[in-house]
């Protein structure tokens, strides 16, 4: 008994992981059967635009300035140790466009977002809001879900594209106001080195990651327990979850787009 | 009319509904009583279908609740919810008008404005709550808006849940007299669910105790207190003594 009792106990958390992630892909399938069937709840769906894409833009640019500047300091010391200096605006696009202007957008966008729609949806369960959207004959899935994980699925993809260019636009700041590089040829490596592909695979890590970062959210605040408590763990839940699930993502798109 | 036969629900290991039997008649108010936990609201959202019920049957007009139309079905009731369960994100009047503005029932914008605010009218309040959010209102008007919310549509049931809980007793009473003028000049079917007995004098044509997942006692208003139960006697007079079990 006393020896099987770990195993137990991992047979329980292993049924317990399986079918969160049952009850999640049902959840998904669902909410985009509701982005693809009328209503279509318009308002709703301008509101979300305005408030994960418009008002993302600070926190956005300013995490892209930052690291993109850092990246520049951080190659230009590495590269100086074998003579190579000089990649620094190819290796901080490449950087920032493939990797760390999607996932720092996503994990932001994660802290920002998938918090406040997570503690929004489980405020109006707690209070009954969502037994009255039911009430008055309204699906809560159609009229707070889909129009979140659209406009998070289109909008995303936008904020990863202007966090990519303030992010390489932060490099840039560095380098030709501290590293001593030349303006016009900065921007000419940078335009050289970037293909297409670099900027599809950001874009589509984009819009992936909006779509995680407002399902988690929804999810939790839908499925959010009683009381105070109930809407802390709720938003606490959505944002660990959809930070994980996002940095997984990227490690499988990186994998799809660029494993040789 | 409404018709409960044997509906049963659990939650776990918690047997809410054990059975209970339970008509509303078309046109009667009805009002449930019961101490907290005994399964009123849960009884009350198994009608509506917000909860599904393990075993049973109910019925509005002789059609299962589980089957139909939903949004038919829905259209034909309103509720106000304990702690009224209006939007905080819209204004008043568009909580108010809130299935005006969209689905089956959707009219043009300036129509839904005014009809919200003859029914803001209609619960005591004035025209300038219409803009107003929410939030800005003290509860007692928050609880009217959310009777305006419940009758806008003109439905034939009206669920009332708790409907006077916090709010003090002038309020309360404010509030159960226009429930009970809006029932009678509506001509609608109501349950109100309460433990508040001037509502249930002041609201109920019958009255239907539940304990123990069951209905105690069922009768007309009336005859409540001399209906000689023992369950009934013991909650309409708030006795620590008696079948009721009391946690001191």
């Amino acid at each position: 008994m006393i020896l099987t009792a770990p195993l137990a106990a991992l047979g329980r958390a292993t049924l317990a992981l399986l079918a969160s992630i049952g009850r999640v892909t049902l959840f998904a399938l669902e909410a985009l059967s509701h982005i693809l069937r009328p209503p279509f709840y318009a308002r709703e769906f301008a509101i979300a635009l305005l408030n994960i894409g418009w008002l993302s833009l600070p926190v956005v640019g300013l995490t892209a300035l930052f690291t993109g500047g850092a990246l520049a300091l951080q190659i230009y010391a590495g590269g100086a140790r074998f003579n190579a200096e000089a990649v620094v605006p190819q290796i901080v696009a490449i950087g920032m466009v493939r990797e760390l202007g999607p996932v720092l957008v996503g994990l932001m966008i994660a802290a920002r977002v998938t918090s406040s729609i997570a503690a929004e949806i489980a405020t109006m369960k707690v209070t009954e809001q969502i037994d009255a959207l039911v009430t008055l004959s309204t699906h809560p899935m159609k009229y707070l879900t889909a129009p979140r994980v659209l406009a998070a699925l289109l909008v995303v993809p936008a904020l990863v594209g202007v966090g990519d260019v303030i992010g390489i636009f932060g490099g840039y700041l560095v380098a030709t106001g501290s590293l001593g590089f030349n303006p016009a040829a900065y921007l000419k490596n940078t335009a050289d080195f970037l293909e297409a592909l670099d900027i599809i695979s950001s874009l589509a890590k984009g819009a992936v990651f909006g779509f995680i970062a407002a399902l988690m959210g929804c999810y939790f605040g839908m499925n959010s327990g009683r009381g105070a408590q109930g809407v802390g763990r709720a938003t606490k839940g959505s944002v660990e979850a959809a930070a994980v699930l996002i940095l997984a993502a990227n490690f499988i798109l990186t994998g799809v787009f660029f494993s040789v | 009319m409404i018709e409960l036969r044997d509906v049963h629900k659990a939650f776990g290991d918690n047997r809410v509904l054990q059975g209970v039997d339970l008509t509303i008649r078309k046109g009667s108010s009805l009002v449930i009583i019961g101490g907290s936990g005994t399964g009123k609201s849960v009884a009350l959202k198994c009608i509506l279908g917000l909860i599904r019920h393990d075993s049973g049957q109910i019925t509005v007009d002789g059609q299962d609740v589980g089957t139909g139309d939903r949004d038919a079905f829905l259209a034909r009731f309103g509720m106000l919810f304990q702690g009224a369960a209006l939007f905080d994100s819209l204004p008043v009047w568009q909580n108010v008008a809130f299935r005006l503005l969209r689905g089956r029932l959707k009219r043009p914008r300036d129509e839904a404005r005014e009809i919200a605010i003859e029914k803001l009218r209609r619960v005591g309040l004035k025209p300038d709550v219409a803009d107003r959010f929410p939030a800005e209102l003290s509860g007692g008007m928050q609880k009217r808006v959310g009777l305006a919310r419940a009758i806008a549509a003109e439905p034939e049931i009206i669920f009332f849940d708790e409907p006077t809980t916090g709010l003090d007793p002038i309020m309360a009473g404010v509030i159960n007299d226009l429930i009970r003028e809006i029932v009678t000049e509506m001509g609608a079917t109501a349950m109100t669910i309460t433990h508040d007995m001037s509502s249930v004098r002041a609201i109920a044509d019958n009255v239907a105790m539940l304990h123990d997942g069951v209905i105690k006692w069922t009768g007309p208003v009336a005859q409540m207190d001399a209906s000689g139960d023992p369950y009934l006697d013991q909650f309409i007079h708030g006795r620590a003594e008696g079948p009721i079990e009391a946690v001191r």
